[in-house]
């Protein structure tokens, strides 16, 4: 690790609001921060990935979600499930400000759709275990990098606030594979809701639990920081009672707008999935 | 047709006649391809092109769309057995996984555990021919490739959840994440398996990291005789039907895995261990470096 001055990051700021006085476990990663604060009796884990220009592998220098990243949280959160197995399971809480995972000639060698495949088994793992799973998106969340840190909570949450991005992939890539010109992509966003980069457009689709508005991503206020925990901590508290599954994004009223295809998919293949 | 031969390749009568005899999976369309995989006279599509679903997105964008969405859901039996195979259709869209065609294979893999659930027995197998999230549906296609990951990981708990990647497009992007969650894996030679499409590494890290072009280079890092080589998938078998059929039901018969590829989690960091990023093997070293056993 280095001893320079650590990147700033909007998932270190958070990290660092919500980590409270917790010490940070030590992950050997710089990019990797872990700690586990108790709020108000409930244990949390946090997971958060940060920039580090001394990584290991140069194409994760920059707050992307590499081979190690997706292997070491997958080590954290069964740590979290090994540690509580005989005891009352903690809350695992995702920090999600990841810049897509990290494309290289290294990473396609080493295989990192296993290593983000890791990742996403440990997190869902966690959550049929019994542990709530919170993702909380402060910043961009990108691709492969959503998959494998957020996307298997049980619930996503996000930041209302400018620069908080959930796509499939880099604007300006998407162009290219599409074959389009970004301007059009842009365009394009705002009729066609699942392209749209912007949070309240994603928010239509049903699949965020809550949109906490009115925080200041970069740089939060001490009220603006106890109203995301205690935001956090009521999505807990609401997994506790009904933890549901990932099926539950399509119970709500967004969802019944605009995904009524998903779920006329799903109500049809079932009527038809045993022979009549 | 030529007569001359290379002498190091003599083609006999025999090797000939088996090339010959083969059914090339290649060639075949999903649905083909489902009904080939399946006992004969057995297969039964569920949600068929008649059913006339609606796909909300790609109109928008003035792109006609299939009326199965690019996915084939089939009902039938396996060597004998219930069984269920999601056939991704590459020829469409790239076999980009859109909200219909991704909630199709959700759908089917939720109502496949209902049935172990019940105690009814189902094999489930996935053909994977996909780039990965259909772009056009860019956060609708990621977000029901997740629910793809979470009914995996639910479903193999009782049954082996076998994906097979023949080519000629290969498994990418979050469908690729779907791959390594599978129990077990069979690839044709001809197949790639890996998170990022080469057009996406060259146009994110540039064409010195990797060119897009350079076929050999693309299948000495990702495609299916090194991914078998290094232990990323477990079986490897020619473009025939037969082959893999054969590979298929080895595969099914032994049984829920101990442990999964992608519960190794120790194992493979102490691999990774072994890799300086400042002197990266090749395609070569790795396969002296990571044999096919994943040690414990």
């Amino acid at each position: 690790m280095s001893l320079r001055a650590p990147v700033s990051s909007r998932g270190r700021t958070w990290f660092e609001a919500l980590a409270e006085n917790a010490l940070p476990i030590n992950t050997g990663l710089g990019s990797l921060l872990v700690a586990d604060p108790t709020w108000e009796g409930e244990r949390v884990r946090l997971l958060v990935i940060v920039p580090d220009p001394q990584n290991h592998f140069p194409r994760a220098r920059h707050g992307e979600l590499g081979l190690e990243e997706g292997w070491a949280l997958a080590h954290h959160v069964r740590d979290a499930i090994a540690a509580d197995s005989s005891s009352p399971k903690r809350a695992i809480v995702a920090i999600v400000d990841v810049q897509s995972q990290a494309y290289g000639r290294l990473e396609a060698l080493l295989g990192i759709h296993l290593s983000l495949a890791a990742a996403a088994d440990a997190y869902a793992t966690a959550r049929t275990a019994g542990h709530p799973v919170v993702a909380l998106i402060v910043g961009t969340a990108l691709s492969g990098g959503l998959l494998a840190h957020g996307d298997q909570g049980h619930r996503l949450l996000a930041l209302g606030a400018p620069g908080v991005i959930v796509h499939a992939m880099r604007k300006a890539s998407a162009a290219r594979i599409t074959r389009r010109t970004v301007e059009e992509l842009d365009e394009l966003g705002k009729t066609v809701i699942p392209m749209a980069y912007d949070i309240r457009q994603f928010a239509k689709l049903g699949l965020l639990h809550e949109l906490i508005a009115g925080i200041d991503a970069d740089a939060p206020s001490a009220a603006q920081i106890a109203k995301v925990k205690e935001r956090i901590a009521a999505a807990i508290t609401d997994i506790r009672s009904n933890p549901g599954d990932l099926t539950s994004r399509l119970d709500n009223a967004e969802a019944k707008v605009t995904r009524a295809a998903s779920i006329e998919v799903r109500r049809r293949l079932a009527e038809q999935w045993n022979a009549p | 047709m030529t007569s001359t031969i290379h002498s190091d390749n003599p083609i006999t009568k025999e090797r000939r006649d088996r090339f010959l005899s083969r059914q090339s999976v290649i060639e075949m369309r999903a649905r083909e391809r489902a009904r080939a995989l399946l006992d004969p006279g057995s297969f039964r599509e569920v949600l068929n092109p008649f059913d006339r679903l609606e796909f909300p997105w790609l109109p928008l964008q003035g792109i006609v769309p299939e009326s199965d969405d690019g996915v084939v859901v089939a009902r039938g039996q396996f060597a004998g057995k219930p069984a269920v195979i999601m056939a991704i259709e590459g020829a469409f869209q790239g076999g980009g996984m859109g909200e219909v065609s991704a909630t199709k294979i959700a759908a089917a893999l939720a109502l496949a555990r209902r049935d172990w659930e019940s105690s009814r027995p189902i094999l489930p197998v996935l053909l994977l021919e996909t780039g990965g999230v259909r772009l056009q549906e860019a956060n609708l296609g990621e977000a029901v490739v997740a629910e793809i990951h979470a009914e995996i990981i639910a479903l193999r708990r009782h049954t082996p959840v076998i994906g097979v990647i023949t080519g000629m497009i290969g498994c990418f992007g979050g469908m690729s994440i779907a791959a390594g969650l599978c129990s077990y894996l069979v690839v044709l030679p001809q197949a790639r398996l890996e998170l990022n499409g080469p057009e996406v590494i060259e146009q994110e890290a540039g064409i010195d990291e990797l060119n897009a072009g350079d076929k050999h280079l693309i299948w000495s890092l990702m495609g299916g005789e090194q991914r078998y080589e290094t232990g990323f998938v477990d079986a490897l078998v020619e473009d025939d039907v037969k082959a893999l059929r054969q590979a298929v039901q080895a595969l099914a018969e032994r049984g829920v895995r101990s442990r999964h590829r992608s519960e190794m989690v120790e194992e493979y960091r102490r691999r990774l261990a072994t890799i300086d990023p400042a002197a990266p093997p090749d395609g070569p070293a790795l396969r002296r470096m990571w044999p096919r056993e994943v040690k414990s």
